[in-house]
């Protein structure tokens, strides 16, 4: 594979939120860096494979929509995730697919029709600077993007990618049980942990057995759930790591499940932790939609962690 | 041993992540515990090792959880902890000295916590800088160290309201605690003076200047040492 870099897009119009993510900044928690990183793994790990890409190659994160590119050359792209109304040249785009994209076309992403977050995956993968080993682009940190300043997408901009870009790929489109309709009310498997005791039972079955409402206040740092109440015999806890998916719940009783901008350390009880899959597909919900919560344990998140990883073409997955 | 109830403990934190809880309570001597466990975590996990989060009791492990299985790894920590010992030089770190210009015009609320602690500024700017301090933990932002223990004289409670800019480089106390703020965010700590050290620093090796298990001191300068060394003295009612 051929590392030249290479314009690949001209930003003709930003949106409000468009960021290049590889798998995530790996190695610097104990700085105090977070981990970025894709919020919805299953829809940018599609959008890589489609076209080729190993695990982990960057790919712009649109969120909302909003955002219109020009291409600068002939490539193959594919979108995956959320459907936020892409059109190629004024037509559909074909989701979950491979797509070839000529020099000069117009490619835009509208606004959130099925989930929140599209995936645009090239193939060869976008380019930048890595910044502490990754691209992942976390705005309040200023860290990565293709700025390496942590700069979201900005109209004007150039996106570099490499002369792969071009390259056909032997591209099938995901198969229909892999694409999720985000609009369904989503069981968000969880990982109980070691609070979950501290809370009180009548506090424990509204947790598991009522619905919760995504809050306006959602972003990549995490999404906050209104519904019951929630009682903890602990208010604070010293502050300790947080991993992804964390659902921690401040003295006001309303949960918070933390993705993958939180801060490194937190000092709030927790219920547990969203397995990978389950943070993802939270971060495909838009405010006022329901969700609710399921336990689960190690061995099923995992079985489903490998199914997925193996579905994405990690050859790891099906070993050991 | 390690001492407190039930500990330690290894606690579910997700998929890909086990706490290890040590201590129930903030201690230096817990440093030489946890430099100890992060050292043996890091040549145990070998390439299945994402992160290791420590802080004030507990290392968050995390690690890929196609390369060593959930139940394995917790097993493997299991092992770990049977066998750990402190070792002060893995955890003893390396030793800071934080130019530090104390002045009401960088340190707004020196005047503050002053009165609430019933002494004169310069007592209080003694006091601060009278001592050695450890850092815990890192986090909040990248490179942003928490140090203690603050002499209890110092011990104020956070401002009602945070500010919305910190300016970089803010030598803050908070209960127990003092930190100095790495990059410009939201911060609701005292601030007492700024320092002209460097915090983060991307192109440089290991990134942050403080890790944990450092041991920090903050050496007053006037403000012609202060500005010499490249610190910024643009006041804080300026620089919002």
């Amino acid at each position: 594979m051929s590392q030249e870099r290479v314009i690949g897009f001209h930003v003709q119009r930003a949106g409000p939120l468009a960021l290049l993510q590889d798998a995530g900044r790996f190695g610097v928690r104990r700085l105090g860096v977070t981990q970025g990183g894709p919020a919805d793994l299953h829809g940018w790990a599609w959008a890589n494979r489609l076209v080729g890409n190993a695990w982990g190659t960057p790919a712009l994160e649109v969120t909302f929509g909003g955002l219109t590119l020009v291409a600068e050359r002939d490539m193959t792209i594919a979108v995956a995730g959320a459907d936020l109304g892409a059109t190629l040249e004024g037509s559909p785009l074909p989701p979950w697919q491979p797509v070839i994209l000529r020099e000069g076309q117009t490619l835009v992403f509208g606004a959130p029709r099925n989930g929140l977050r599209a995936y645009l995956a090239v193939a060869g993968g976008f380019q930048a600077e890595p910044v502490l080993g990754s691209v992942s682009c976390v705005v309040r940190e200023g860290l990565g993007g293709f700025d390496g300043r942590g700069g979201k997408l900005a109209e004007g901009d150039r996106l570099a990618v490499t002369i792969d870009a071009r390259r056909r790929v032997e591209g099938r489109a995901t198969p229909e049980p892999e694409k999720p309709d985000y609009r369904q009310s989503a069981v968000l498997a969880l990982l109980p942990g070691a609070q979950v005791a501290d809370f009180t039972g009548d506090s424990l079955f509204a947790a598991f057995n009522r619905p919760w409402r995504i809050d306006d206040r959602a972003d990549r740092m995490g999404v906050r759930l209104t519904g019951p109440k929630l009682t903890c015999r602990i208010d604070s806890l010293i502050s300790e790591g947080i991993g992804l998916g964390a659902v921690q719940v401040p003295p006001d009783g309303q949960p918070i499940a933390l993705l993958n901008d939180r801060q490194t350390i937190g000092g709030y009880p927790r219920l547990g932790a969203l397995t990978p899959l389950a943070a993802s597909r939270l971060a495909q919900c838009l405010p006022g939609q329901e969700v609710r919560l399921a336990t689960t344990t190690h061995e099923r998140a995992l079985a489903d962690y490998r199914v997925f990883r193996a579905a994405v073409g990690d050859s790891i997955a099906s070993g050991n | 041993m390690i001492q407190g109830e039930r500990l330690p403990r290894i606690e579910s934190a997700g998929l890909d992540g086990w706490m290890v809880r040590l201590f129930d309570r903030i201690d230096e001597a817990n440093l030489a515990w946890l430099g100890a466990l992060v050292r043996r975590c890091e040549a145990e996990f070998g390439e299945a090792l994402i992160d290791l989060v420590p802080s004030y009791t507990t290392l968050l492990v995390v690690f890929d959880p196609l390369r060593l299985s959930p139940l394995v790894a917790r097993h493997r920590l299991e092992m770990l902890l049977k066998g750990l010992e402190p070792e002060e030089a893995a955890a003893a770190g390396e030793v800071h000295e934080l130019p530090t210009w104390y002045d009401p015009s960088v340190g707004p609320d020196l005047e503050r916590v002053a009165r609430y602690a019933g002494m004169s500024v310069q007592a209080v700017i003694d006091c601060h800088a009278g001592q050695e301090y450890r850092v815990f933990a890192l986090g909040f932002a990248p490179g942003f160290a928490f140090m203690g223990l603050l002499d209890e004289r110092l011990e104020v409670p956070r401002l009602d309201t945070p500010r919305k800019r910190v300016p970089v480089n803010s030598v803050a106390i908070a209960g127990r605690q003092t930190a100095a703020y790495p990059a410009v965010t939201p911060g609701g700590w005292n601030l007492l003076g700024r320092t002209s050290a460097r915090l983060f620093d991307r192109d440089r090796d290991g990134f942050s200047l403080l890790k944990v298990g450092d041991r920090v001191r903050f050496v007053p300068v006037d403000r012609a040492t202060f500005e010499q060394q490249g610190g910024d003295a643009t006041p804080v009612e300026a620089s919002r």
